[in-house]
């Protein structure tokens, strides 16, 4: 296997009501990132780009096609990754398998959605499209009901009591809105505090309005080439040095493991074991935050604290710039929103950044990072995680 | 193909669905390790085994988690707010329903540990469903 760099990197701003296609965003974010990576849309030999929903949003399946066309990477093969909220990092994971094998030397991988025209009742909808239709959709399940579920299973288990468990919760939500502030590219730039989390109204118990992220629309894209290209062509690369991916069943087929996610522990362990590293050894991570409760069920999955004990990471702000292990300093998808189709792409870029030392205009700065991870969460359980590094 | 005989589901949607519309909930007992699959799977959840005979539940079960849904999807308003719960089987496995006969101000944490019996209730489907599907609906045991 041929080492993997990121090249260039494209991020939208992520908002509501963006008034640009998914194929305008998504190739305004491609084309910065073939830009930035000193090439032009011919070198590109293949693309890999998520997208989840585009069919209900825009009426178009196929976009992946219609946008290589658009930016003139003419013929190219042309594939779209449907992993519900993981889809982009699983389009990345696959890139770079194509290029570590040297079947590829450059591709383009990324992911859009344009998910705030449905509006919040169809959203909820086709979001949770991504459980299961016949076995568990009927009784009403959606994805703020499964972490719902979750948390109070965690209470339970762990013997967090509720309140401290959703004081916890809301921190998280604060950390994510500082550092969503800083972030230009942040569909929320403004802070919150723990009375207006506990204040907000009550979605599905115990998740109120600001445990959730946001629905959202934008793209962010990057361009993967192997070692030998991304050396005569930028300064800094930064290498996938790990990857991981693992699926489960329904969440209530996940019962005995509940509620950890067994799938995060299985992706998690591939990519630490293929890059020879440990939880320890990461200096900055992209979770899937997609409700407070998430934050804390993952970072115990990650390896960054004992189960039960992940809440303490950002009451302690371990999990703030200067703190043990930075998590989400671009506001997360909490903050920095969730165009489901683009997420992991968008924490591909944020890393990268991170990784390269970009940040520090915008006092996101952490300080040396060199080892990043990605961590992105699909449906009940397709889980992919990524290991970046500088060198 | 090769002269064996062609896989089929053992349980598949419908009879399952079918079966729950007289309240009568299916489960699938594992030849291999006993373990019960419920809802469903072409194979045991617990061993991968797929030597499956279909058994029938008791329906019985203690409540694991709950949420409290006030934000419900398209088509589905009307019913918000409502409780869904995951139930754990008396055999073992863990299905998922709604939980009625209960005051909206009550649903707490204190549901968990409750023992509930199956009912059912028919979703009737919608314009991106194949059909109706039922769906358990549980009420207090004791």
């Amino acid at each position: 296997m041929r080492k993997v760099a990121v090249l260039g990197t494209g991020h939208t701003r992520f908002m509501f009501n963006s008034p640009k296609t998914q194929i305008e965003m998504l190739a305004e974010a491609a084309m910065d990132a073939i830009r930035e990576s000193y090439l032009k849309p011919g070198d590109v030999q293949a693309i890999f780009c998520g997208n989840v929903l585009g069919d209900f949003t825009e009426g178009q399946v196929m976009l992946q096609s219609y946008f290589a066309d658009d930016i003139g990477c003419w013929n190219v093969p042309a594939n779209r990754y449907e992993g519900a909220c993981a889809s982009a990092t699983m389009a990345i994971r696959d890139a770079f398998m194509w290029v570590a094998s040297g079947f590829y030397d450059i591709v383009l991988a990324g992911g859009v959605e344009k998910a705030t025209s449905m509006g919040t009742s169809l959203a909820t909808r086709t979001f949770s499209m991504g459980g299961d239709s016949r076995y568990e959709y009927p009784a009403g399940f959606t994805f703020p009901g499964l972490f719902g579920m979750l948390a109070h299973m965690y209470s339970k288990q762990y013997d967090v009591p509720l309140t401290k468990l959703k004081e916890q919760m809301a921190l998280v939500s604060v950390q994510s809105h500082h550092y969503g502030k800083k972030n230009p590219n942040a569909q929320f730039q403004k802070e919150i505090t723990v009375d207006q989390v506990l204040n907000s109204f009550m979605v599905t118990s115990p998740l109120q309005l600001l445990d959730c992220c946001p629905f959202s629309d934008g793209a962010a894209a990057i361009v993967l080439a192997s070692e030998d290209v991304a050396k005569k062509l930028v300064p800094k690369p930064v290498y996938i040095v790990g990857v991981g991916q693992a699926s489960s069943g329904r969440v209530s087929s996940q019962y005995k493991y509940l509620p950890r996610l067994r799938a995060r522990e299985i992706s998690v362990k591939q990519a630490y074991d293929m890059a020879g590293l440990q939880p320890g050894d990461i200096q900055i991570c992209e979770l899937h935050d997609c409700f407070s409760i998430a934050s804390i069920i993952a970072v115990e999955s990650l390896g960054f604290a004992e189960l039960g004990k992940g809440g303490k990471l950002w009451e302690k702000n371990e999990t703030r710039i200067g703190g043990r292990i930075p998590i989400n300093i671009s506001g997360g998808l909490k903050a920095k929103g969730h165009p489901i189709g683009a997420t992991g792409a968008s924490q591909v870029c944020e890393i990268v950044y991170q990784l390269r030392g970009e940040l520090r205009d915008q006092g996101r700065q952490v300080e040396g990072a060199k080892i990043g991870l990605v961590d992105t969460l699909g449906g009940d359980g397709t889980v992919i995680n990524l290991i970046l590094s500088a060198a | 193909m090769q002269g064996g005989k062609p896989m089929e589901y053992p349980l598949g949607f419908k009879q399952y669905s079918d079966a729950l519309t007289r309240n009568k909930l299916l489960g699938l007992k594992c030849r291999n390790c006993s373990t019960i699959t419920c809802p469903p799977k072409m194979t045991c959840q617990e061993c991968g085994g797929s030597e499956l005979r279909i058994v029938e539940l008791s329906g019985v079960g203690e409540i694991k988690t709950f949420t409290h849904t006030f934000v419900a999807p398209q088509g589905r308003e009307c019913e918000a707010p409502y409780v869904v719960v995951l139930v754990e089987l008396e055999e073992g496995p863990w299905i998922s329903g709604n939980l009625i006969d209960i005051s909206p101000d009550r649903v707490n944490m204190e549901l968990i540990g409750r023992k509930v019996e199956l009912g059912h209730k028919v979703f009737p489907g919608d314009c991106y469903s194949s059909g109706p599907a039922a769906r358990p609906l549980f009420c207090f045991k004791e």
